[in-house]
């Protein structure tokens, strides 16, 4: 039991910088916009939130300054796939090889090496609610849960019910699926893409810093290995639906929380790698619809023009 | 005839102007990280340059970086002109690289020449076999192949690092230590380094793997261009629907376009481990020659020459970057010059509409002012 909440314990705090990133690759791909580009969002999260709590002490600033960093990578998308129509694929290559860089190249300018920061004295690693602890039997798998873990589940709430019970909600859907459609009833394809594609930076913002400030306390680079990507598989796995996204972050999370421990479990009969390449592959099979397919958002990857036909 | 030859020169022109214009500006926003350094932009870049083409060792160095670069970047331009974006040439390479040692320990005791051919042909393999999944998939079903290439990616990076810790380790091979990498490909199966054919290129590694990029890269060409094969791959990345009405299988050629890109990436794997490591580490990440082979196929226009200037250009830079590093400078820098080559040329492809935008913002404004 003991052993199963701690794993249970592990696999919410590892699924967390998923369901972030998921959440913002639901909302950007549900308004047309393919977000390879998560992933350098989230080097620039994790990044600036650490260089800003290291020079305020401020870890809720830190938070703040890696939502803007999101923010900001997210609009060079944002211009050059919406208004100047470039390849969404190549933006979001590019994107991701600039932050891994610049973040490289700052950490030198600022901490005078290469490779990691140093840890900043104030992180957000501590469960906030002490007194959750305190129940009997599962209070154990709180103790390791960081702000981050509970701002998760919030943001899951929060973006269904944008998505599926605001009238902005049901906009990006239609953008999604027939911009053309939505332009006639009068709603401004590009403004609702920008605030996707947005909203998508910020939420890969705050991924990033759940992986800086919420577990290490320091920044390192190539600290995010390929969790970008896993976030957008965690999105097609949940169907492109915020708590699909979630579950499907969860089950990842459980799959590398195994890994991790298969060891001290006595669970090492699966090869680790065979772990780690689950959510891929899982992906794989979804996508080509042997088991319960998943679809695309039709207008997903393609430029709008006005009066295109 | 004198004519023309005077369009020939003005098309490369053309062709030539956003790549150079890209590749300007980059420079220019690199100058200015490095003089947030506080040092200066010159000699940051006489250091990068006298680090990669200093002297006939460098520039051997630098035409080793080179090598994998044109043929990923040849790969993913053979698939972008059949309207396919092939962003799995990192897996595809991996692929490659390990099937490549299976074969070397295989076929160990063949002789040298024919191991060589075998070795290479098992990394096209490879990748043709990583390939074929996003390709029939995207023909059959309509999955996008981005997607899937991105997963089968990772897929790839996982599978050889348990090949590398299992089948392939020298502890299950030769029953010594275990070891993070592979056994090692036999003396016989390496490539010839070009410094014992011209010795001036020294202490460089580089090999005749180099020779067989360029060559692909020119068989590529023909194939693209002077072949039935490539004027339908190209035909159906141009108008898919068109050529198909045409009597153009789009189903055949999207797989076909999609195996042969990605057995270009993994004679890459294959060449590099023939040529320089002779053995396949695991690995936390990707070799990045994938994403890089993005770059350069969108710096070189997608054209199997330009590819190889392209090429050079990026394997000089990624030569360059050590000496330039030991000056002081971050060789970060040349990262954000290779991404800020690559956003520029993401907008590029939008410049030809530019007469177009302009046109509706000028209208745009003189409908302000009338109004």
């Amino acid at each position: 039991m003991v052993v199963f909440i701690a794993l249970l314990a592990s696999a919410l705090r590892l699924a967390t910088p998923l369901i972030f990133s998921a959440l913002g690759g639901v909302f950007t791909e549900r308004s047309g916009i393919t977000n390879i580009a998560l992933e350098g969002m989230m080097i620039m999260g994790a990044f600036f939130a650490i260089l800003v709590t290291e020079f305020t002490n401020m870890p809720w600033l830190g938070v703040l300054a890696a939502m803007v960093a999101g923010i900001l990578t997210s609009m060079i998308l944002a211009v050059l796939s919406i208004h100047l129509k470039g390849n969404q694929v190549v933006v979001g290559t590019a994107i991701n090889l600039f932050a891994t860089s610049i973040t490289a190249f700052l950490l030198e300018l600022v901490w005078k090496r290469s490779g990691q920061t140093d840890s900043v004295e104030r992180a957000l690693t501590t469960n906030p609610f002490h007194f959750l602890e305190n129940i009997p039997l599962i209070g154990k798998l709180f103790s390791g849960m960081t702000p981050f873990v509970y701002l998760a589940f919030v943001a899951v709430a929060v973006s269904y019910y944008v998505l599926y019970k605001t009238p902005f909600g049901l906009r990006i859907r239609a953008v999604g699926e027939h911009p053309r459609a939505a332009d006639t009833v009068g709603i401004n394809v590009y403004k609702i893409r920008y605030i996707c594609v947005g909203i998508s930076g910020m939420m890969a913002g705050i991924s990033g810093a759940s992986m800086s400030l919420g577990t290490i306390s320091l920044f390192r680079e190539g600290m995010t290995s390929g969790k970008g990507f896993i976030a957008l598989a965690a999105m097609i796995f949940g169907k492109w639906h915020p708590v699909g996204a979630m579950f499907a972050s969860l089950f990842f999370g459980f799959c590398e929380a195994l890994q991790i421990q298969a060891s001290t479990l006595g669970f090492d009969f699966v090869p680790s790698e065979f772990l780690q390449m689950l959510p891929y592959v899982a992906t794989i099979i979804v996508l080509s619809g042997f088991i319960g397919r998943a679809v695309a958002p039709k207008a997903v990857g393609t430029a709008y023009e006005k009066g295109h036909r | 005839m004198q004519n023309k030859k005077k369009n020939l020169l003005q098309v490369v022109m053309d062709n030539l102007k956003f790549p150079l214009l890209a590749i300007l500006f980059s420079f220019i926003v690199g100058a200015l990280f490095i003089v947030w350094t506080g040092h200066s932009p010159l000699v940051a870049y006489r250091e990068l340059f006298s680090g990669s083409l200093g002297n006939f060792g460098r520039f051997g160095e630098s035409l080793l970086k080179t090598t994998p670069l044109i043929f990923t970047g040849v790969a993913f331009a053979f698939a972008f002109r059949c309207g396919l974006f092939n962003i799995g040439i990192e897996g595809q390479y991996i692929m490659g690289a390990i099937f490549t040692v299976g074969a070397g320990w295989i076929f160990r005791d063949l002789p040298g020449g024919l191991l060589i051919i075998l070795l290479l042909l098992s990394g096209i393999l490879g990748g043709a076999l990583w390939a074929f999944i996003p390709g029939i998939l995207k023909a059959k079903r309509g999955v996008h192949e981005v997607i899937v290439a991105i997963m089968l990616n990772y897929t790839a990076l996982y599978l050889s690092n348990y090949i590398v810790r299992t089948v392939l380790n020298p502890s299950v091979l030769l029953g010594t230590e275990k070891k993070a990498s592979t056994v090692m490909l036999p003396e016989h199966g390496r490539l010839l380094h070009l410094s014992k054919i011209m010795p001036a290129f020294g202490y460089s590694s580089v090999n005749i793997g180099f020779l067989i990029a360029v060559i692909t890269a020119i068989v590529i060409w023909f194939v693209l261009f002077k072949t039935t094969l490539g004027y339908e791959v190209r035909s159906v990345g141009h108008n898919p629907y068109a050529s198909e009405y045409g009597g153009i299988s789009i189903a055949k050629n999207i797989t076909l376009a999609m195996v042969i890109s990605g057995a270009i990436a993994g004679l890459a794997g294959a060449v590099t481990v023939a040529g320089l490591s002779y053995k396949v580490d695991q690995a936390a990440g990707m070799p990045g020659y994938g994403f890089s082979g993005i770059a350069v196929a969108l710096v070189g226009q997608n054209h199997p020459i330009g590819i190889l200037a392209s090429a050079l250009l990026f394997g000089v830079l990624a030569n360059g970057e050590r000496k330039m590093q030991m000056a002081g400078i971050p060789k970060e820098v040349v990262g954000i010059i290779q991404a800020i080559i690559i956003l520029f040329i993401a907008a590029e492809q939008v410049a030809k509409y530019l007469p177009d935008i302009k046109k509706k913002f000028f209208k745009n404004k003189t409908q302000e002012v009338q109004k």
